[in-house]
C-alpha cells in the first residue's frame, strides 16, 4: 500500500494504483474523456490532468500511477485552468449542434463541458467538414470526432478486425479507414463496439425509426415486430427502469400504442434455431459417413458471420446453415403467420428489434427472401432507436399497463431467452441436443457452467457415451485466437459458440451507452433470472414450436425447413472475399 | 556625431537564435512516418517568414505555394495542382533575388519530386499514404528493437541484472554493444528536443559492469531438431542463443580459430576487450550451443551435406574479403589489407610496427580502427591518406578526432596514384595526387585532381582499408543466388528456392554494424523456429518500475570520458572510461519514457516478448 494524499484528504491505496482511482476511492471526482479503463489508457484529451506536488508540469491522472507520500491536487488553479483550455480547444473542433445530435444527453462531451460550466469558447471555430454515409449501418461524422481513439483500440485491441486506423499526422491527424474508402469497402464486421465506445455523437447508427413510422402509418402495411432477446435487459435503461418495470409486456404495450399491430418475440424463433440447429449438429454427430468437418459452429451472430467470410475463409463450411433467430422469425412470419392472418405476405412489414447493428445489414443480404421473394425481414431497428422512438412518441412507459405479446409467435422458452449472454446459444443447444439424443430431458442447468465473462471458455460433456468438446468464445479477438489454435491442432472441438461482442447480445453494438462500463453481467443476469423462472427451459417443450412443425414444417431439417429457416453462407459476399 | 557604430544583438535577436538552435534539435530528432507534405508545407511557410520582401517570387510567390500545398492536404486539389505547385516552385527558383526565395523553391521541387506518390495520394484518397507507427524512437530505431526506456528505467532503480536480461531478450551482445555499438537508438532521441540524446550506449556499458556473472537463461524443452550455424559471429550466435533457447539442437561452425567474428577480428581490443568478449561468448555459448571450430564451409564441409545433415541451416559468414585499391604497386611487400592486420591482432600474433612510418588508406571507421592500432604497434607515424576532407569522411567524428589526439596524422583531399618499391620490391612510399573539393552529387561532395603536382609520401607499411566484400563463391556453387556479391535473402532471411536455408548479418547486407547482424540473427531464430513448426517465445519476464514523473528541465548529457592519449597510446587496454554511480543516475533520469508518455502509450512498439 502507499500513501498519497489527494485535496489535502490522506489516502492508502494499493501500489500502481493510478491516481483517478485513487481520488476515486477518496470520493473525489475528476472530469475525464478519452479514457475506458482497460480499453483506452493513453492520456489523449487530457482533461483529468491534476498537480502534483514537486513538478512544474501536470499530469494525467488515467494512465499515472501513485508513489509513496505523493501530494496530489485535482483541482488547483493550474489544473482547473488547464483542464478547462483542453476542452475548450476540443469543443472548437467539435461540431456543437447539440439538439439534433443523437447523442445528446449522453454525450461524456457534453457532460464534461457542462460540468466545468464552460460557457463561451476562447476559440475560433474549426470543425472538419463531415462526410455521411447515410447507406451503410452506421457512420462516422469527422465534425464530432474528438479523436479519443476508442474506436481503434477497441477495433485494433478487442475485436482484432482493424478497419479503423489514425491517418495523416500533425494538425490533420483523425480516424479514418486502413483501407478501403468506405465502410462497406472494408473487413468490418459491424459488431458496433465502437460506437459503442464513441464518447459523443461521431460514431451512430443508421437512424430507421422514420422507416418504422412510416410503415406504422401505412394502413396498407401490416406491421409485424419481432423483439430479440437483449432488448429486455436494457430498453428500459435510458427511461432510469428497472428490468422487472421494462417488461416485454409493457414493451409491447409502447409498441401498441404507437401503432404497430403485431408484437412478437424473437426469442420463440430462438426456440426455432436451436431445434434446427441442434438437429444440424445431431446430425453430423452420427452421419460419420457425410464427413462433416468440426467444429461446428453458431451461426447467430451476423457480425461473427461477416468476420468469418472476411478473415476465415476456411472455416466457412463449419458454420451451421441454421440462419439466426432474426432471419427465422422473418419467413415463418411471411408464410406460416400470413396464412394463419390470410394475408398476402407482401403486406406484411416484419420489422426486428436488435441490441446489434449488424443485424440491419443481415436483413439486407439479398438472398434472404425465402418467404415470397422479397426481404424476409424488411429492416431492424436497435435498442437505442426504440428508445427514440418511444420519446418522439411522447410514451411515458412506466405509465403504461402491460398488454401480452400476440400469439402464437409470441411465446418462447428460457432456452430462447439465454441466446442474448455469451454461452446462451451453446447451453440452450445443449438442452435440446441432449433430448434429441438421449430421448429424455437432462436438468435444466445441467450444462450452466458454459455461463461466464472469460472470452474463451470449454467443457467437455458425455452424452450416451460420447464424449462432447465444446467451447464458447465472444469478442472476435478471443475468435481469433480460438480459430488459430484449431489450425494448429492446439484445441480440438465438436461445437463451438462465437459472439463478437463482449458477453454476447446484451452488450450489443445496438444497446444502450453507458459510458466507460460494460453491463454485460447485469444484463445477462436478467436473462438468466428470466429463464430461471420460466416454467418452459427447454426449445422442443415450446407449445407455439411443437404446432409450427406439426402444422407447416413438419419437422426439424425438413425439405420445408431447409428452404426456410437454412442458408447457403458462400451465396453472397463481402467486398472483399474472393 | 559618430562616424560608424558597432552593431549588437538586441534581447529579441538573442533570443531568436536560441530558438534556431531549439529548432536544429527539433529537425535532428525527427521521427521516420511523418506526412511528408505536411512537413514540406511547414518548411515553406518558415522559409516565407525568412523573406525580406523585395522581391515579388520570394514574397508572394513563396505564400501562394504553401497554399497550394494546404490545398493538397485539405483534400481540395486536383492533380492539376501538382503541376501548378511544380511550374510555379520552378518559376520561383528561377526568378528569385536571392537564395532565401530559390533554395524555398528548390525545397518544394525536391519533394514534388521525391515524394510525388505522398502528393498523389492526399489528392487521390484525401489522406496520406504511410501510417505513423514508429512510437518509441530508440526501439524504433535500434535495429534489434531492443526495450531502451525499460531497461533504462530498471538502469535508474539499480536493478542491473534485469536491465542487461531485458536487453538479453532482443539481443544477447550487451557487453560488445554496451561498448562498440553504433547506437542508432540515440539517433532520433526525443530528448534532444530538450538539450541532447540520451546516452544510451554508455548506460547499458554500466549496466553490464554491474550485472555480476552472467546466469544461463531458462532453456526450452528439448525439439530434437538440428540447426547449423554457418559463421560464429555476432548474427550467427544470436540466432544460435535463441534458438538454443528454445530447445533446439545448434551447432555453429566456425572457420577460424575463435568465436566472435568481426567483434574480435575486426574491433580492436582498445575498445573491445578480448576478456568482455570471452565473457559474453561464453554466457551465449552456456545455453548448450556446440562448436565446431577451423571449418570451412565449401571446403571442409559442404553446403549440401549441411542441409541434409540438419534441418535447418543458418548462413551468416560475414564480410572478411579486403578490397584492393587497384593502383600499381599494391602487390609490394609491406602492403596489407586492413582484414588481414586486424585478424592478426585478433589472433595474438605478434605484430610490430616499432619505428615503422605506415600509411593508412581510407576513410572509414576501419581505418581509424587500423591507425591507431598501429599506434599502438609502435608505428614511429601513422599517416591517413583520404581523397576527401575530413568532413566527408564516414568514420565517427570521435574516431577521427581520437585518433588525431593518438597521434595519427589524417591527409585529406589526396588520393593515392601507385605505390614505389624500393629495390628488395619492399614499399618504399606512397604517391598521392592531390584533389580539389567540389560539386556535391548525389548528396555528396565529389572530388578531382587538383593542379599541383604529385606528393610521394614515405613509408614502410601501406594499410589498405577501403571497404570489405563476401567470400560467396563457394555458396554459389552450392546453388545459393547471389546478387551484387551478396547473398540474396529475404527480410525474413530465408533463401528463396532453398528450402531450409537461412542467411543473414554482413554477408547478406554487405558490411554493415554488429547490431544489424544482432537483428538479423533474431530475426532468424525466430523464422527458424517458425519453420521447424514451433512456436516458442522468448520473453524475458521482468516487470518495469513505475514511470517517474519529471519536469525534464535541460541537464546536460554525460559524455563517455576516454584515457588520455599519451596513457592509452602505450597498450591494447580498453581506452574508454564507464559512467560513475552518479553520471549513470542522472543520465538514465534524463530519460523522457516515450514508451508511456506521447504515442507510446497508445500504440507501444514494446514488444514485451516474441
Amino acid at each position: 500500500m502507499v500513501n498519497i494524499t489527494i485535496n489535502g484528504k490522506a489516502v492508502q491505496v494499493p501500489e500502481k494504483t493510478t491516481i483517478l482511482k485513487a481520488a476515486q476511492s477518496a470520493g473525489i471526482n475528476l472530469p475525464t474523456l478519452c479514457h475506458w479503463e482497460g480499453i483506452n489508457e493513453i492520456g489523449a484529451c487530457r482533461v483529468c490532468v491534476v498537480e502534483v506536488e514537486g513538478y512544474d508540469k501536470l499530469f494525467t491522472a488515467c494512465n499515472n500511477t501513485v508513489d509513496e507520500g505523493m501530494v496530489i491536487y485535482t483541482n488547483s488553479k493550474k489544473a482547473r485552468i488547464a483542464r478547462r483550455n483542453n476542452v475548450e480547444l476540443i469543443l472548437s473542433q467539435h461540431n456543437t449542434d447539440c439538439p439534433t445530435c443523437v447523442r445528446s444527453g449522453n454525450c461524456s462531451l457534453q457532460k464534461v463541458s457542462n460540468e466545468l460550466n464552460i460557457r463561451e469558447i476562447s476559440f475560433e471555430k474549426d470543425v472538419p467538414i463531415a462526410k455521411l454515409d447515410k447507406t451503410f449501418p452506421f457512420t462516422r461524422d469527422d465534425s464530432k470526432c474528438i479523436k479519443c481513439m476508442r474506436c481503434v483500440q477497441v477495433c485494433d485491441n478487442m475485436q482484432n478486425t482493424h478497419v479503423w486506423d489514425v491517418i495523416n499526422t500533425g494538425s490533420r491527424t483523425t480516424v479514418g479507414f486502413s483501407s478501403g474508402d468506405c465502410l462497406d469497402h472494408t473487413d468490418c464486421a459491424i459488431c458496433g463496439q465502437c460506437v459503442k465506445h464513441c464518447p459523443v455523437g461521431a460514431l451512430r447508427e443508421r437512424d430507421d425509426t422514420d422507416r418504422l413510422f412510416e410503415c406504422i402509418e401505412d394502413p396498407e402495411k401490416i406491421v409485424v415486430m419481432q423483439i430479440a432477446p437483449s432488448i429486455r435487459t436494457a430498453w428500459g435503461e435510458p427511461f432510469g427502469l428497472d428490468d422487472e418495470t421494462a417488461s416485454m409486456k409493457r414493451l409491447c404495450a409502447a409498441f401498441k400504442e404507437m401503432g404497430v399491430d403485431y408484437v412478437f418475440d424473437t426469442d420463440f424463433a430462438a426456440d426455432l434455431t436451436i431445434m434446427e440447429e441442434a438437429n444440424e449438429f445431431v446430425h453430423k454427430l452420427t452421419h460419420p459417413e457425410e464427413a462433416a468437418k468440426f467444429p461446428m459452429f453458431t451461426s447467430c451472430c451476423p457480425a461473427w458471420i461477416r468476420h468469418c467470410k472476411a478473415f476465415h475463409p476456411d472455416f466457412v463450411d463449419q458454420l451451421s446453415t441454421s440462419k439466426s433467430p432474426q432471419q427465422m422469425f422473418g419467413p415463418i412470419a411471411k408464410t406460416y403467420y400470413a396464412n394463419i392472418l390470410g394475408v398476402d405476405p407482401k403486406n406484411i412489414v416484419c420489422v426486428s428489434v436488435m441490441p446489434c447493428i449488424a443485424k440491419k445489414k443481415e436483413a439486407e443480404i439479398p438472398v434472404l427472401n425465402d418467404a415470397c421473394g422479397e426481404p424476409d425481414v424488411d429492416f431492424s431497428i436497435t435498442t437505442r432507436e426504440v428508445s427514440r422512438m418511444i420519446k418522439a412518441a411522447n410514451i411515458n412507459p412506466a405509465g403504461l399497463e402491460e398488454i401480452e405479446l400476440d400469439m402464437p409467435l409470441g411465446i418462447a422458452t428460457g432456452a430462447g431467452h439465454i441466446f442474448g449472454a455469451t454461452g446462451g446459444v451453446m447451453e440452450a443447444a445443449l438442452r435440446t441436443a441432449y433430448n434429441v439424443v438421449t430421448g429424455e430431458n437432462a436438468d435444466p442447468d445441467a450444462f450452466k457452467e458454459v455461463r461466464g465473462q472469460e472470452e474463451w471458455r470449454e467443457l467437455s460433456l458425455d452424452i450416451n457415451g460420447t464424449t462432447l468438446k465444446i467451447a464458447v468464445a465472444h469478442t472476435l479477438g478471443a475468435a481469433d485466437r480460438l480459430l488459430d489454435a484449431l489450425r494448429k491442432g492446439e484445441a480440438d472441438y465438436h461445437f463451438v459458440e462465437v459472439m463478437a461482442c463482449p458477453g454476447g447480445c446484451v452488450n450489443g453494438g445496438g444497446q444502450p451507452i453507458v459510458n466507460g462500463y460494460s453491463k454485460q453481467k447485469e444484463r445477462a443476469d436478467i436473462l438468466y433470472k428470466i429463464d430461471r423462472n420460466d416454467k418452459l427451459r427447454f426449445s422442443h417443450e415450446n407449445p407455439s414450436i411443437i404446432a409450427v412443425y406439426r402444422d407447416f414444417l413438419g419437422e426439424p431439417l425438413s425439405e420445408l425447413a431447409e428452404k426456410l429457416l437454412h442458408t447457403d453462407h458462400h451465396a453472397w459476399k463481402m467486398y472483399n472475399e474472393k | 556625431m559618430s562616424r560608424l557604430t558597432l552593431t549588437t544583438k538586441d534581447q529579441a535577436q538573442e533570443t531568436i537564435e536560441v530558438l534556431y538552435k531549439d529548432l536544429e534539435r527539433r529537425i535532428e530528432a525527427s521521427q521516420p512516418g511523418l506526412c511528408p507534405v505536411d512537413l514540406a508545407e511547414a518548411f515553406v511557410h518558415m522559409c516565407h517568414s525568412q523573406s525580406c520582401g523585395k522581391c515579388t517570387p520570394c514574397r508572394v510567390g513563396l505564400g501562394q505555394l504553401e497554399s497550394l500545398i494546404n490545398d493538397v492536404l485539405d483534400g481540395k486539389a486536383s492533380m492539376n495542382t501538382l503541376d501548378t505547385i511544380e511550374h510555379t516552385a520552378e518559376s520561383i527558383f528561377y526568378t528569385a533575388d536571392c537564395a532565401i526565395g530559390s533554395e524555398a523553391a528548390r525545397m518544394v521541387l525536391k519533394g514534388i519530386k521525391g515524394f510525388r506518390d505522398e502528393y498523389e495520394s492526399h489528392v487521390n484518397e484525401g489522406r496520406c499514404g504511410g501510417s505513423h507507427h514508429r512510437a518509441i524512437p530508440c526501439i524504433s530505431m535500434c535495429p534489434a528493437h531492443v526495450d531502451v526506456p525499460g531497461y533504462i528505467s530498471l538502469i535508474h532503480e539499480g536493478r542491473y541484472e534485469d536491465a542487461v536480461n531485458l536487453i538479453r531478450k532482443d539481443n544477447p551482445f550487451p557487453a560488445a554493444c554496451g561498448l562498440i555499438c553504433e547506437h542508432p537508438c540515440e539517433s532520433d532521441c526525443r530528448r534532444t528536443m530538450v538539450d541532447d540524446p540520451i546516452n544510451i550506449r554508455g548506460l547499458k556499458r554500466y549496466a553490464v559492469e554491474h550485472e555480476g556473472d552472467i546466469k544461463t537463461p531458462a532453456i526450452m524443452d528439448s525439439t530434437g531438431k538440428k540447426v547449423a550455424i554457418v559463421g560464429g559471429g555476432p548474427g550467427g550466435l544470436s540466432a544460435a542463443y535463441y534458438l538454443a533457447i528454445m530447445g533446439h539442437d545448434v551447432t555453429v561452425y566456425e572457420q577460424r580459430k575463435q568465436l566472435g567474428g568481426m567483434l574480435r577480428y575486426g574491433i580492436p581490443t582498445y575498445r573491445l576487450p578480448s576478456e568482455v568478449l570471452d565473457k559474453e561468448i561464453n554466457g551465449i555459448l552456456s545455453t548448450g550451443i556446440k562448436t565446431k571450430m577451423n571449418v570451412s564451409i565449401g571446403n571442409d564441409i559442404s553446403l549440401a551435406d549441411l542441409l541434409s545433415e540438419n534441418d535447418a541451416v543458418f548462413v551468416s559468414i560475414g564480410a572478411h574479403t579486403d578490397k584492393k585499391i587497384g593502383i600499381d604497386g599494391e602487390d609490394a611487400d609491406g602492403v596489407t589489407s586492413a582484414v588481414e592486420m586486424l585478424r592478426a591482432i585478433g589472433d595474438k600474433e605478434k605484430v610490430d610496427y616499432t619505428g615503422q612510418d605506415v600509411v593508412v588508406v581510407g576513410g572509414g571507421n576501419v581505418s581509424m580502427d587500423v591507425a591507431r592500432s598501429a599506434v599502438r604497434l609502435g608505428a614511429k607515424s601513422v599517416k591517413v591518406v583520404y581523397r576527401r576532407r575530413i568532413s566527408d569522411m564516414t568514420a565517427l567524428e570521435e574516431e577521427i578526432y581520437g585518433a588525431i589526439a593518438d597521434g595519427c596524422e589524417i591527409i585529406e583531399l589526396n588520393a593515392p596514384v601507385r605505390i614505389e618499391k624500393d629495390a628488395d620490391g619492399k614499399v618504399s612510399s606512397l604517391v598521392v595526387q592531390p584533389q580539389i573539393i567540389g560539386a556535391i552529387k548525389n548528396g555528396r561532395a565529389s572530388v578531382k585532381a587538383a593542379d599541383t603536382p604529385e606528393v610521394e609520401i614515405k613509408c614502410d607499411k601501406v594499410i589498405v582499408a577501403i571497404g570489405q566484400g563476401i567470400d560467396s563463391s563457394k555458396l554459389e556453387e552450392s546453388g545459393v543466388h547471389i546478387t551484387r556479391g551478396h547473398i540474396d535473402a529475404l527480410d525474413t532471411s530465408g533463401v528463396e528456392g532453398v528450402d531450409g536455408l537461412f542467411a543473414g548479418g554482413d554477408c547478406v547486407t554487405g558490411p554493415a554494424t554488429v547490431i544489424k547482424a544482432i537483428a538479423a540473427g533474431k530475426v532468424a531464430a525466430a523464422n527458424i523456429d517458425e519453420y521447424l513448426g514451433y512456436n516458442h517465445i522468448i520473453d524475458a519476464g521482468i516487470e518495469l518500475p513505475r514511470i517517474r514523473f519529471s519536469d525534464h528541465e535541460p541537464c546536460a548529457r554525460v559524455n563517455m570520458r576516454e584515457i588520455s592519449p599519451s596513457e592509452r597510446v602505450k597498450s591494447f587496454e580498453l581506452m574508454e572510461i564507464g559512467m560513475t554511480d552518479e553520471e549513470a543516475c542522472q543520465e538514465s533520469a534524463r530519460c523522457l519514457h516515450c514508451d508511456h508518455f506521447g504515442y507510446g502509450s497508445f500504440r507501444g512498439g514494446r514488444r514485451e516478448k516474441w
